[in-house]
């Protein structure tokens, strides 16, 4: 070994040390972030934040099927009671009527604070008429159940008033005192995580509390449930089930949300990722052990890529602070292309001249780094540390390969002689080197798909992404109609500076929101002023409370002629007294009830600024007419100097990826311009780089319409996976053109078996990609696999036409 | 013994008598598919001087929608459709499935039941006592379940033939409520 040679050999075993602490010790992530804008607008960071953390992302549904209702009852009710302890949760709701009495006495003792018709007119003798007058109607009718308790003590309605303000909440029917879906067969249970979203562990920790709960519930009811069971009538009847009483089916958790999504993804691109790798790693692992014949080269051939694969997990996780399951996913594929280099220098290295090798492969490496450069200004997290992935690996790769490989190479490494192979490659070729001119064909025929193809080329909707499988999407659209969970599709969202400051901004839109009610293009709001009007609201109301004297002589005169005695509302005026000097309702007084969640989830404080949500509930019958709810709230936020923006978060979502989308189709062209420049700078000729890279752009042409012709919608991963095919095919391309070109270079036999079996490495690699459920994953397998191998035949039969290639055969 | 076993036979004679004419009343009453009947209630509430009045229609089709079209004092609209409870007072409507609401459910099936000539339906909520003849009836009818009981004692319902002629709801805080049908302005009873 050279001096040179150690200090490369030490160098080398310093970074696999260090990159192995850092990969050790790195923060791996499967969520949304990875989809997220880097230096978002301020919507965009709203819309990040609602994804993140927002109400929506910490709802779990949960649905209990199988056994009887009974059944199914008191296992909700056993797993809500276990829950409501677990402080991993912030509620749980399944129908009991749990908190309903401490929520109505917090409203009811609040309630002139509370109710938005109380102002200086209600106290007056007419108001009051007007107001008990009403009550005494509501009395006559139907409804009038609730009124008549109240009436002593609140006469004028106020309690009914908050009771229509805060709106009755589309609730699922019950069935044996329990939420259940329409059908009856499935009991439900909504649980509000106090994890966010994004936070992936704690949404695992919470999904596995739930499950554990499940089992607690199941396995408690060998017992009770047979009790239950044999007191139901038809019950008794000798069926002694093991678990769960006489039910002949046992009961099933079924649990859907953004969260179990995330947890569910991670596991599973975990797992495939785990899996196609290994399988991959096998093949190309037998493949070229059948090739080189030799157990040592092929453990010197993984060293490269083991190398390569460490520095880009590590320059991503020092780059990006955590390295995203995707990008691991796209880093299994890098194998396919640091393979390459070993492959090349143990097969071409048995000829003499190695500089050429090397040149060419420095090259190569370029174009790859340049072509992958382009990813890395993207706006799309997951794409620039894709890019950063790749550059970092690739470069690793090839230095290893070259200053540290040969040093551990034996003086001669003894493989298999693949001269064979590129022989029989080289014959193979020659036949169809005389249909060359066929090759132009296919641009026009790619052109004649692409043309005609009816209907859109790409998928501008980001769920073409989505790694949830379309049966769990189902189970999704169907518990979260059972529960009516809320809709969480637009919203009004206000920032200020305090919490009085947008809870008092929110009632200022309170108008606009309520014609727009009225018109029909929302059909309700929700607010968190109804819980919590600001401050200045409620010192309003307090202060329309008249003096004592004042109030009971307006009372007096306001009962003349209706059929009740002031002496019988003595409650009210000591109620309405107390009210008066009542302190101010704060967010703690709701502490413990079902208002504070509510509230909770509609206002939010990152520490400087705070947010209130208010989610608009979309009309059943017709789509929402986002521009006039736009209109309506600007002109009156305008106005007022209120700072509200309007959020429809699925149309953001999609336009954000469109954005993406369109960003990276510029990129990659921007990619592909470099390289061109690049090729042209290096080859020192117009023509030899067209020869270089006209095979790559006939691939890409090839697969693309392809995939279309085979009815695949293109994503963002269709075009990363064409920048892949331009960045593995040009090292092919290289290799031909070298040899076409060089008389000195070594023997074509040689370099085409070496460029066949890095091929097949390829193919081989991406090709077990495709067969990923994971959408990103599939979509690029299905289009490196096949654009590897057309780029290397067309570079083939694009070089046959060198002089080099005759002269071989 | 003789005798202890004649009074037996009368007992339930007279037992069979009253549950057939409570079928045949029943019986009558299904036969209706349609009724629409003028109302008013008076409403006798403990903390107020005098009752209060509303007055309207009401209106039927079988087997089960009932609407409760109040006129006076405010207009209401309640509608009983399928189980479900849609309510349209001022501006505001209101939609309540009856099964949320089990409170609710016994009073509007109370009188849903009794023009349905449900008996089944009343029996599942109510104890059921039959008097009267055919010719003219009562129903009265008190809740099977302890906690209705503590909001509603007992619901007297007369009528004749296959018409009702009053319902009257006793609460169990002594207020009581009594709505009297009669037929509404020209349109025909037994249509």
């Amino acid at each position: 070994m050279t001096r040179r040679g150690g200090v490369a050999t030490a160098v080398w075993a310093a970074f696999v040390v260090a990159a192995i602490f850092v990969v050790a010790f790195a923060h791996y992530t499967t969520d949304l972030s990875a989809f997220l804008p880097r230096s978002p607008t301020a919507t965009q960071r709203l819309l990040v934040d609602q994804l993140r953390e927002g109400i929506a992302s910490r709802l779990i549904l949960v649905g209990i099927e199988g056994a009887d209702s009974a059944e199914r009852a008191r296992i909700s009710v056993a797993m809500a009671r276990r829950l409501r302890a677990d402080p991993r949760f912030v509620a749980i709701s399944n129908g009991e009527p749990v908190g309903v009495e401490r929520d109505r006495e917090v409203l009811f003792n609040h309630r002139y604070l509370l109710s938005e018709t109380v102002t200086p007119s209600r106290f007056t003798a007419e108001g009051l008429r007007d107001s008990i007058q009403e009550t005494l109607d509501l009395l006559a009718s139907p409804m009038g159940m609730l009124a008549k308790s109240l009436l002593p003590r609140d006469p004028t309605g106020e309690m009914l008033q908050i009771i229509d303000q805060l709106g009755s909440e589309r609730q699922p029917p019950s069935v044996d005192g329990v939420w259940a879906s329409r059908d009856g067969k499935r009991a439900l249970l909504v649980a509000q995580t106090r994890a966010a979203g994004s936070d992936t562990d704690g949404q695992e920790a919470a999904v596995a509390a739930v499950r554990a709960a499940f089992d607690a519930a199941v396995s408690s009811g060998g017992a009770d449930g047979r009790v239950g069971a044999a007191a139901a009538p038809g019950g008794g009847g000798g069926n002694t089930g093991a678990t769960g009483g006489n039910s002949r089916t046992p009961a099933t958790l079924e649990m859907s949300g953004p969260g179990v999504f995330s947890v569910a993804a991670r596991a599973n691109i975990r797992h495939q990722v785990t899996l196609l790798s290994i399988i991959s790693t096998l093949m190309i692992t037998l493949m070229l052990l059948w090739v080189y014949r030799s157990f040592r080269a092929l453990v010197l051939g993984l060293i490269p890529v083991a190398s390569g694969a460490l520095a880009g997990i590590s320059a991503v996780a020092l780059g990006f602070g955590s390295v995203h399951g995707i990008t691991l996913g796209f880093g299994v594929t890098l194998i396919g292309e640091s393979v390459d280099y070993s492959i090349y220098l143990f097969i071409q290295s048995q000829q003499k001249s190695n500089s050429a090798l090397w040149s060419t492969i420095r090259l190569g490496v370029l174009t790859s780094v340049v072509g992958f450069m382009s990813l890395l200004p993207s706006g799309f997290t997951g794409l620039a540390q894709l890019g950063l992935f790749s550059i970092s690996g690739l470069v690793v790769a090839a230095l290893v390969t070259r200053y540290v490989l040969p040093n551990l190479m034996p003086a001669r490494l003894n493989i298999g002689d693949v001269t064979p192979l590129g022989s029989a490659a080289a014959a193979l070729l020659q036949r169809f080197t005389a249909a060359r001119a066929w090759l132009l064909v296919i641009p026009v025929l790619a052109a004649v798909v692409l043309y005609t193809h009816r209907g859109p080329v790409w998928n501008h909707q980001l769920s073409a992404l989505s790694p949830v499988s379309a049966a769990d999407q189902d189970l999704d659209a169907m518990l979260r109609s059972d529960i009516g969970a809320p809709d969480v599709s637009y919203l009004v969202v206000i920032s200020g500076p305090s919490e009085e400051a947008v809870l008092h901004s929110a009632q200022i839109l309170d108008p606009a929101l309520d014609g727009l009610v009225e018109q029909k293009v929302i059909s309700g709001f929700e607010s968190p002023a109804r819980y919590l009007p600001s401050l200045e609201a409620q010192r309003a109301r307090q202060t329309s409370i008249p003096e004592t004297t004042a109030l009971k002589g307006n009372l007096a005169n306001a009962l003349r002629g209706l059929p009740i005695q002031i002496d019988r509302l003595s409650p009210f005026l000591q109620d309405i007294d107390a009210a008066r000097n009542q302190p101010l309702l704060t967010r703690k007084d709701l502490e413990g009830t079902s208002l504070a969640a509510g509230v909770d989830a509609l206002l939010l404080n990152d520490g400087t600024r705070w947010s209130a949500l208010l989610p608009l509930h979309v009309p059943t019958t017709v789509a929402i007419d986002i521009d006039r709810v736009h209109s309506a709230i600007s002109k009156l936020a305008f106005g007022a100097g209120v700072e509200a923006v309007v959020l429809d978060v699925k149309g953001e979502v999609d336009r954000l990826y469109s954005s993406y989308l369109s960003e990276v189709v510029r990129l990659s062209l921007a990619g592909f311009a470099g390289i061109v420049v690049l090729l042209t700078i290096f080859l020192r000729s117009p023509a030899r780089t067209a020869r270089v890279v006209a095979p790559l752009a006939l691939a890409v042409l090839t697969v693309t319409a392809g995939l279309v012709l085979l009815g695949q919608q293109l994503t963002i991963l269709h075009l990363i996976g064409m920048l892949l095919i331009v960045a593995v095919g040009s090292n092919y391309a290289l290799f031909f053109d070298r040899s076409s070109n060089d008389p000195h270079a070594g023997s074509a036999p040689l370099t085409l078996a070496s460029l066949v079996i890095a091929n097949t490495a390829t193919v081989l690699g991406f090709g077990v990609l495709g067969f990923s459920s994971v959408p990103v994953l599939s979509a690029l397998g299905s289009t490196v696999a096949p654009g590897a191998f057309f780029a290397l035949v067309f570079s083939a039969l694009l070089a046959g036409a060198g002089p080099r290639a005759a002269a071989a055969a | 013994m003789n005798r202890i076993l004649a009074v037996g036979a009368l007992l339930l004679l007279m037992g069979a008598a009253d549950i057939s004419n409570l079928d045949r009343v029943m019986g009558a009453l299904a036969e209706r598919r349609h009724g629409h009947v003028s109302f008013t209630e008076k409403k006798f509430i403990a903390v107020l001087d005098k009752p209060v009045e509303s007055s309207g229609e009401l209106l039927y089709d079988a087997p089960d929608r009932l609407e409760k079209k109040t006129l006076r004092p405010k207009p209401e609209d309640l509608v009983l459709e399928g189980g479900v409870v849609s309510a349209q007072r001022g501006k505001r409507h209101y939609t309540l499935d009856l099964k949320q609401y089990p409170q609710v459910l016994p009073f509007i099936e109370s009188i849903r039941a009794t023009l349905a000539g449900d008996r089944a339906a009343l029996e599942k909520v109510f104890k059921v006592d039959f008097g009267g003849d055919f010719e003219h009836w009562t129903l009265e009818l008190v809740p099977l379940d302890a906690r209705l009981a503590r909001t509603v004692e007992a619901i007297h319902i007369e009528g004749e033939k296959d018409f009702i002629h009053t319902v009257e709801t006793r609460e169990a805080d002594g207020d009581r409520s009594l709505m009297t049908i009669s037929a509404a302005a020209g349109t025909d009873v037994a249509q």
